[in-house]
């Protein structure tokens, strides 16, 4: 059990009103989906496990993750990736800096590391383009190399696909489910599209408004 | 980790900036105001000072000249303002008003000040306009237009200042009332444009602009600089003559001067009383006139005047800078003529030592006081993001404070406090008390679009390893390059404008570009007023070309940062 992510008895409130209670373990490797309409707070739930829970909300329960308990610890210690419907990728800087911002400070030869994930997914010689000019599928993945350069052992997903039209939408799905696999990532998935609950395969959980 | 219990520290320091100096300041007033000042051996409490001041026989036309030039350039401000927004509000003629008043409204107070001296003086511009074909006058005529004993010029000056700033904060205000839709509602209901924006818009973008209104009335009534160049002289207004008492070699004219700050207060306190009792009133009114369903109101002919209004408003600031500026250049230049009879340096470099002095001077202190707000404006903000420590709406009049009391209300105090504990007056003393006014316009400027900055962003930097201060640092300010720039813009052009605390807390000893053009406007040497003038508004104005040019040349190769 000490391998992947776990919620141990999460159980978060907005005042009084529980919002929602998940006690679930997800390992390397596995997808957990969480579904449900709009505003019954799934993403509560990610901001919750990337420690950037707003302060009208309460929460109980524990986050382990390998091992760690990273209930407490500050956003940028905690190893958890996470990816939004929109690239978000930062409009000041080129794209090579873009996914050197993510790439670990003690990593070495950090020039090399960036050409080589921009190769990966197709896009060499991108390194020094404004994200502004990249097309919808292009910025999705350099935000998705972003984030696999900064080494995260998990990966969260808040709605990553449901801006992207519908033939490029399975595509970077399987992608980035592709990549998760590959390193080995447990994946929390929170989305409110069937067809992207039933492509990602693993256990899924229902939430009701 | 020194960060981390210095930043939640921040908010409570920057009220304490802000706030201090106001509480100190007025506590300093009212002592000597009640007959306790013992440096110059007066032991209170009692009303001598009031007595003395009561038996001024300027006074009854000092009150007045406060109530009525404050309350007549607010409202005919506000009106203006609230029939252009509702007469043109999304059409070119607005666009176009828009960008003419945007950089008014960092034109120094004084400067536009000078300029419509210049402009509606019997020997002033429009009179050499129409002289002598129109007017037969072959000499100016001895008419007292400016410095009016009714306050009518000084009225007109502060009219022309206040429109760009209510307009401007009426556009920010109609970012967040849903404005667009309301009107497409009200006409399609059948209203005409201007009828269905009073009804529908106005009440909610009014209690958006209410602080700042109050602000201006506030400010209006309470005016030193302006009241200088364009009030009335004997007697002149009340502000006025509590700078004047101040500045008394008698040192016990300082308790009637208390007093009289005391008196200026109260008379502001009153009258926004009196005006919130308009606003019930408006309201009682305003609601009977939405719901009886008059489709329209001339509307055509009350928006057109509106427009025409404001465009003269501009005008009056653009023409008057203009003037100043051949005035700074003019040569030889006789009545009736209406351009010099030849253009020279000579004025600029009579002046240029003096001059670069007081700008050095200026833009030391602005810079340290707008560099000062600045951070503590941004600890607040991000206090606010990081903890949550966020300003209630009570906490928002707490920043418009430092606004709505009179300078002239606890700068008097502040400086006699200062002078009881032997500081010394000068230079850091001046950049604190800029502070006061510096830190809310600062605050107001960049809090909102720091706010509306997409906090994905802090998550996805902070998933991707980067600590809070980094993120802060190589992120969010980044991308706010330039709704800062502005922020700081804004502050330097507050701290440039700044008179009476440059003067009262300098001690006369500290010379900035405003003061120095002040002390020559009882003099009338127009080529000296003409180019400390222009100075004045290029401190202000420089800094905001600067925050244009700057994010436009720093993110030139980046579209994403273009409009935002």
């Amino acid at each position: 059990m000490d391998k992947g992510l776990t919620l141990h008895n999460v159980d978060i409130r907005r005042g009084k009103e529980r919002l929602l209670q998940v006690n679930h373990h997800i390992a390397p490797g596995d997808v957990l989906t969480v579904m449900g309409p709009s505003g019954v707070g799934k993403s509560t739930l990610l901001s919750y496990i990337t420690g950037t829970l707003a302060p009208t909300f309460t929460a109980t329960g524990r986050v382990t993750l390998n091992g760690r308990d990273i209930t407490a610890a500050a956003s940028h210690t905690r190893r958890v990736g996470i990816l939004f419907q929109d690239d978000l990728l930062f409009p000041h800087l080129s794209v090579g800096a873009n996914l050197a911002f993510g790439l670990r400070a003690d990593a070495t030869d950090r020039a090399a590391k960036v050409a080589e994930a921009l190769a990966e997914v197709g896009l060499d010689g991108f390194a020094d383009r404004d994200p502004a000019t990249l097309s919808g599928g292009q910025k999705a993945r350099v935000a998705l190399m972003r984030m696999l350069l900064s080494e995260p052992e998990a990966l969260l997903l808040d709605e990553p696909f449901s801006r992207l039209d519908a033939a490029l939408r399975a595509q970077v799905r399987e992608m980035v489910f592709a990549r998760a696999m590959a390193r080995d990532l447990p994946v929390l998935m929170v989305t409110h599209d069937a067809q992207d609950a039933e492509a990602a395969g693993g256990v899924m959980i229902e939430l009701k408004p | 980790m020194a960060q981390r219990r210095f930043l939640p520290a921040l908010p409570a320091l920057t009220l304490l900036a802000m706030l201090g100096p106001v509480v100190a300041g007025l506590y300093g007033t009212i002592l000597p105001a009640f007959g306790h000042m013992p440096t110059v051996g007066a032991f209170g409490p009692n009303l001598d000072a009031f007595r003395a001041l009561f038996e001024w026989p300027g006074l009854p036309s000092a009150i007045r000249l406060s109530l009525t030039t404050g309350l007549i350039a607010t409202a005919t401000s506000l009106l203006i303002v609230a029939l252009i927004t509702a007469g043109w509000s999304g059409t070119r003629a607005f666009l176009l008003l828009e960008r003419m008043l945007s950089p008014l409204l960092s034109v120094p107070h004084a400067a536009a000040a000078f300029g419509i001296a210049f402009l509606i003086a019997p020997s002033g511009w429009l009179a050499r306009f129409f002289s002598p074909w129109l007017t037969g006058w072959e000499r100016p005529p001895d008419l007292l237009i400016v410095q009016d004993p009714w306050g009518i010029a000084m009225t007109l000056g502060l009219i022309t200042k206040e429109v760009p700033f209510l307009l401007l904060m009426t556009l920010a205000a109609l970012a967040q009332a849903d404005a667009q839709r309301s009107t497409t509602v009200a006409q399609a209901l059948g209203y005409q444009r201007m009828t269905g924006w009073l009804k529908t818009v106005f009440p909610r973008v009014y209690a958006q602009i209410r602080l700042p209104v109050y602000v201006t009335l506030a400010y209006a009534m309470s005016v030193v600089d302006v009241a200088v160049i364009l009030g009335p002289n004997t007697p002149p207004t009340l502000a006025v003559q509590i700078v004047k008492w101040m500045s008394d070699p008698d040192l016990t004219m300082r308790l009637q001067a208390a007093a009289a700050a005391i008196l200026q207060l109260g008379l502001v306190v009153g009258a926004l009383a009196f005006w919130r009792f308009g606003e019930w009133l408006v309201e009682r009114l305003g609601c009977r006139w939405v719901m009886a369903g008059r489709r329209s109101h001339g509307d055509g002919i009350i928006a057109g005047a509106a427009l025409g209004l404001g465009m003269l408003s501009a005008l009056a600031v653009l023409l008057g800078i203009t003037v100043l500026a051949i005035w700074s250049f003019a040569a030889q230049w006789q009545y009736p003529n209406i351009l010099p009879d030849a253009l020279t340096t000579r004025s600029w470099m009579r002046h240029s030592s003096g001059t670069l002095e007081a700008l050095g001077e200026t833009t030391i202190i602005a810079l340290v006081a707008t560099a000062a707000a600045a951070i503590l404006t941004i600890g607040c903000l991000e206090a606010e993001h990081r903890y949550g420590l966020r300003l209630t709406k009570r906490g928002l009049w707490l920043l418009y404070l430092p606004l709505l009391i009179p300078q002239v209300a606890f700068l008097p105090g502040l400086q006699t406090l200062f002078l009881s504990v032997g500081a010394d007056m000068g230079r850091g003393p001046v950049m604190m008390a800029h502070l006061i006014f510096v830190l809310p316009y600062v605050f107001l400027s960049l809090a909102d679009p720091y706010r509306a900055w997409d906090p994905r962003y802090g998550t996805i930097a902070g998933a991707l390893g980067a600590t809070p201060d980094r993120t802060l640092w190589c992120v969010r300010l980044p991308m706010l390059l330039r709704p800062l720039l502005t922020a700081l813009a804004v502050g330097v052009a507050v701290s440039v404008g700044q008179y009476l605390p440059t003067l009262l807390i300098g001690g006369g000893r500290v010379a900035t570009l405003t003061t120095e053009a002040l002390a020559l406007s009882s003099g009338g040497d127009r080529r000296a007023i003409g180019v400390y003038g222009l100075m004045q508004t290029g401190a202000a104005l420089v800094p905001f070309a600067m925050a244009l040019m700057v994010p436009a040349i720093v993110w030139r190769n980046r579209k994403g940062l273009r409009h935002g």
